[in-house]
C-alpha cells in the first residue's frame, strides 16, 4: 500500500526533544485527515512518538526502521 | 487489542542493545490511544522553575516545549535563581543598589550563560557540555526556549523575586507573561494534571 505523504520532516541528527517539537509544529500545517513523514535517528524517539501519538491523539500510521533512520507516519488527528 | 505489523524488524544495525531487547522480547508493541470521546478536557502542566543552573533549566525547556509540542497546556512559574537566566540578552548587570547588582556581577543573567549546579571548575563544565550538545545534536536551552514560547508555553516570573532582585519587566524578555505571586502559583498548581517543582 503506498501512503500519499503530505509532508516531510527532516528531523536526522536532532536529539530529544527536538524530532517532536519539529513534528508538533508541522502538524499544524496540514489539514486533518493528511498524513506526515518523519524520519530520525534518535534511537528514544520509537517510544516517544508512540507517547506523543497516545497524548495527542494523531495516529500513528507507520513506522520502520532503515540502517540507523527511523520512520514515522503519522495522521492528523 | 492488535498490534499493527511492521515492514521491517524495528532494531537497527547499528543498535547492538536494540537487537538484545528485540532477541529476547520480540519486536517492541505499541498501545494506541483510546477513541477520542470528544470529552476529553486539555491536560494541564505547571512548572516551577526555580534554579538557574544549566542542568535543571534545560529539563524544564525540554518538558515545556515538549508538553506544548503534545498538546499540553502548560505554564511555568519563574522564581528566584530561575528568573535570571530570562534576563534580555543585552542586559549585563541589572538591579538598582549595589547588592542587587553584585548579584548579576557574579552570575550573569540570560540563557546563554547557565553554570552547571556540580563540576563547573570556573566553565569549563557548561563549555564541555555545550561542545558535547553540538556533538550529539541536542538543542540549546536558548532553542528550547524560543520553541516553547513559539508554542504557547507561559512563563510567569515571580513579582516578589522581580522586586528583591531590583528587575523591572522591561529587563525580562518580551515573551513573559504578567508578574504573579505564590497564590496565582499555588492556584495554578492546584488545578493542573500535574505540577513539578524543579
Amino acid at each position: 500500500m503506498t501512503l500519499l505523504i503530505t509532508q516531510q520532516v527532516d528531523a536526522r541528527g536532532l536529539s530529544c526533544p527536538m524530532p517532536i517539537v519539529k513534528t508538533a509544529q508541522a502538524m499544524k500545517s496540514i489539514s486533518s485527515g493528511s498524513l506526515l513523514e518523519v524520519l530520525a535517528t534518535d534511537p528514544g524517539s520509537v517510544k516517544d512518538f508512540e507517547a506523543w501519538s497516545r497524548t495527542t491523539g494523531n495516529e500513528l500510521v507507520e513506522r520502520s526502521v532503515e540502517g540507523a533512520v527511523y520512520r514515522f507516519v503519522l495522521r492528523r488527528k | 487489542m492488535t498490534t499493527p505489523t511492521l515492514e521491517t524488524p524495528f532494531v537497527t544495525p547499528l543498535d547492538p542493545i536494540a537487537i538484545a531487547i528485540s532477541d529476547v522480547e520480540g519486536l517492541p508493541e505499541w498501545t494506541p490511544a483510546p477513541a477520542d470521546d470528544g470529552q476529553t478536557k486539555t491536560k494541564e502542566l505547571v512548572i516551577v522553575n526555580w534554579s538557574g543552573e544549566l542542568d535543571r533549566v534545560w529539563p524544564v525547556l525540554i518538558l515545556s516545549s515538549t508538553a506544548a509540542a503534545s498538546g499540553v497546556r502548560c505554564r511555568v512559574f519563574v522564581t528566584f535563581w530561575g528568573l535570571l537566566p530570562f534576563v534580555k540578552d543585552h542586559k549585563r548587570i541589572v538591579g538598582e543598589n549595589w547588592m542587587q547588582r553584585m548579584l548579576t556581577l557574579m552570575q550573569r543573567p540570560g540563557i546563554d550563560h547557565l553554570k552547571l549546579s556540580k563540576m563547573n571548575f570556573l566553565g569549563m563544565g557548561p563549555w564541555m557540555m555545550g561542545t558535547l550538545r553540538k556533538r550529539y545534536g541536542v538543542a540549546s536551552p536558548r532553542e528550547l526556549l524560543e520553541a516553547a514560547t513559539a508554542m504557547g508555553v507561559e512563563f510567569i516570573p515571580c513579582q516578589m523575586t522581580m522586586d528583591m532582585f531590583g528587575l523591572k519587566r522591561e529587563d525580562l524578555i518580551d515573551e513573559m507573561g504578567e508578574p504573579a505571586g505564590a497564590a496565582t502559583a499555588i492556584e495554578i498548581m492546584t488545578e493542573a494534571d500535574a505540577s513539578l517543582f524543579i
